[in-house]
């Protein structure tokens, strides 16, 4: 090999390492810049109180609790959904089943649509089809559901989040070896027992996972939430399930772009995008760690 | 198990041998009530999707049927230049809440392409080439920072990145060069590319691994050096997959919301130059509908814009998906 076809050899290699290290320093640069300029305003006191004269001071306990809210609802919508469409196109469905055919491209394109087309789809149905059709229906067309509400917040999210659930679902049954179910049919289990007994017991690692991700997905979306629930300051929790939310995505975007000091919210506003920061990244770490031991099992099992 | 979506790892096993058993046992009521159960789950699934489409679509026709539409927008004046009075000249603008209300697409086309084109310049270059590089030539160490670093970088919400670059790196950058605007459609492409790396890296990298090593052994048997086997043999043998990432990156960096809606400065000039300030379709969408009158003609359009999008990203989805699909086949047809 002459000398020339070695120097751009390593040109070439040293680019795509230098891709990489830009890539890595980008990442650096961003976390480091929050994790610097967050941590000075942190503190309980912070994580537990209300916000103050015009988000200046205070804590931002009410955008932390709202957005707790809203997974914990998602979280009821989409995993008992999401888990029956994976246990459904695994388990239940025959073989080269056109139904299973049009989930995997109904779940496939809704893990691409953009998810300000969530919002649209979580302004035009939920609030103004469905929250007016029950307004009309059992209020006599009083505004309770036909608003913005935690409820159709939701829900929307739980549909922006149904690929992620399905799709770990999925890869959990599929790490179960097909002995288990063949033994246990063969004992003259049902298929309903089969499933109850030993399918989901063994799947509950990659359930866990979906969920997971799903609520760090929901915790971190601001745009489906926009104009289904959410709202910069509220005096009080939401404690029914047609009440506004505050959350933590929406705050920091509502703080960034349209607060009248910046420099007066800047501090807090960092504080803010820190612990949005932290609580996403947290679950995003026990979702991988999960999905590794399975992933594992999955490889030992083959 | 044709169908099989994005993901690599063959699913054909657990498959194949599981239709025989089906339908054995006992069909209590309480397997009939799960099957039934678990059955409507999974048409509430393709439903919701199909409802979306048909809701948002729905919602959008009216910019081509209702004379009440029509007295404020149709096809021609969200496409043709208008002259909102007459004697004025003609011209493309977006100014739905103005007197006369203009709804010209022309303006947000624009600027949206100008967004989209820049963080995709910025993010398949160094995104292909790093999962080369974390494929081919990274020892396990750099394996291990690299990764780790692409999916802290994919689980950063966007609404972060665009706090980022609205509060610091718009900074920076007019620091740097000096523009006139400091939000402008360099600082949102910038932005849209860190959301577009971790996808075009991931399915690029997944492409890569997926080379069976023969096709490596081979090539460096002949004395082909690793870069030389990393451009000529890996690189075409992958390429399915790196189109399939680069257009999926394409479909999210053209939805990507947030952070064009804080980057960007949301003004819709027409105009070509990068610096100026740009508005993008999916940030019209998120600025506007919070304040819009349900039915008007300007909830109609925002529909139309929304529909728009979602039609683009199905077909970049898609087209991705039909990609992965051919790597799949072209691997394993030669292996």
């Amino acid at each position: 090999m002459n000398r020339g076809t070695r120097i751009i050899g390593w040109l070439f290699t040293s680019l795509t390492g230098f891709a990489c290290l830009i890539i890595v320093a980008m990442v650096a640069v961003i976390l480091g810049n929050i994790a610097i300029h967050g941590v000075e305003r942190l503190s309980l006191d912070f994580l537990f109180r209300s916000p103050e004269s015009g988000m200046t001071g205070g804590g931002i306990f009410p955008a932390i609790f709202g957005t707790a809210a809203l997974v914990i609802l998602m979280t009821i919508a989409v995993i008992p959904l999401g888990v029956a469409t994976a246990v459904y196109m695994h388990e239940y469905a025959p073989k080269r089943s056109r139904l299973v055919h049009g989930v995997r491209l109904a779940v496939q394109n809704l893990a691409g649509v953009p998810a300000i087309v969530f919002g649209l789809f979580g302004l035009g149905f939920f609030i103004e089809f469905v929250g007016r059709g029950i307004d009309r229906v059992l209020y006599g067309g009083e505004l309770v559901y036909g608003q913005p509400a935690i409820l159709w917040a939701a829900l929307t999210m739980a549909l922006l989040t149904l690929p992620t659930v399905v799709v770990s679902t999925e890869e959990a049954l599929r790490a179960i070896p097909q002995a288990y179910r063949e033994v246990a049919f063969s004992l003259g289990a049902t298929r309903w027992q089969v499933l109850r007994k030993v399918v989901l017991p063994q799947a509950v690692g990659g359930i866990l996972t979906g969920g997971i991700l799903a609520i760090s997905r929901g915790a971190g979306e601001v745009a489906p939430i926009m104009f289904t629930g959410a709202a910069y300051f509220l005096p009080h929790l939401p404690t029914r399930l047609n009440d506004q939310f505050m959350e933590l995505g929406y705050h920091v975007y509502v703080m960034t772009t349209q607060s009248p000091d910046v420099e007066a919210t800047k501090p807090i506003l960092y504080s803010t995008v820190l612990v949005l920061l932290a609580l996403t990244f947290a679950l995003n770490f026990t979702a991988i760690l999960i999905r590794s031991r399975i992933r594992r099992r999955l490889r030992a099992g083959r | 198990m044709s169908t099989a979506g994005p993901s690599l790892a063959g699913d054909g096993e657990a498959q194949t041998s599981r239709a025989p058993l089906a339908g054995r046992g006992r069909g209590t009521w309480a397997d009939r009530a799960a099957a039934a159960a678990i059955t409507a789950a999974a048409w509430t699934a393709i439903f919701s999707l199909v409802l979306i489409f048909i809701f948002i679509g729905k919602e959008a026709v009216p910019i081509f049927t209702s004379a009440e539409v029509h007295e404020e927008a149709d096809l021609g004046r969200l496409f043709l230049p208008q002259a909102p009075k007459a004697g004025d000249p003609a011209a493309f603008a977006w100014q739905p809440v103005s007197e006369t209300p203009k709804y010209s697409l022309l303006p947000l086309l624009v600027g949206t392409l100008k967004a989209t084109v820049i963080a995709v310049l910025i993010a398949i270059p160094l995104a292909v080439l790093a999962a080369l590089f974390s494929s081919e030539f990274a020892p396990t160490w750099a394996r291990e920072v690299i990764k780790p670093a692409v999916e802290l970088l994919a689980g950063i919400p966007s609404v972060v990145i665009g706090f980022f670059c609205l509060m610091v790196l718009a900074d920076w950058l007019q620091g740097a060069f000096g523009w006139t605007f400091r939000l402008n459609a360099v600082t949102a492409g910038i932005g849209l590319s860190l959301a577009v790396i971790p996808i075009v890296f991931t399915v690029s990298e997944d492409a890569f691994t997926s080379v069976p090593q023969a096709y490596r052994e081979g090539s460096v048997a002949m004395g082909a050096s690793s870069w030389q086997t990393a451009w000529r043999v890996v690189l075409p043998a992958a390429s399915p997959g790196v189109l399939a990432a680069c257009v999926l990156g394409f479909g999210r960096a053209v939805g990507e919301t947030m952070i064009v809606l804080m980057a960007s400065g949301n003004a819709a000039v027409l105009s070509a130059s990068p610096t100026d300030s740009i508005r993008t379709f999916s940030a019209t969408i998120a600025a506007e509908l919070g304040e819009v009158v349900v039915g008007s003609a300007h909830y109609h359009v925002l529909f139309f814009i929304g529909a728009f999008l979602f039609v683009l990203t199905f077909l970049t989805n898609l087209a991705g998906q039909w990609w992965v699909g051919r790597l799949q086949k072209k691997l394993q047809g030669a292996a």
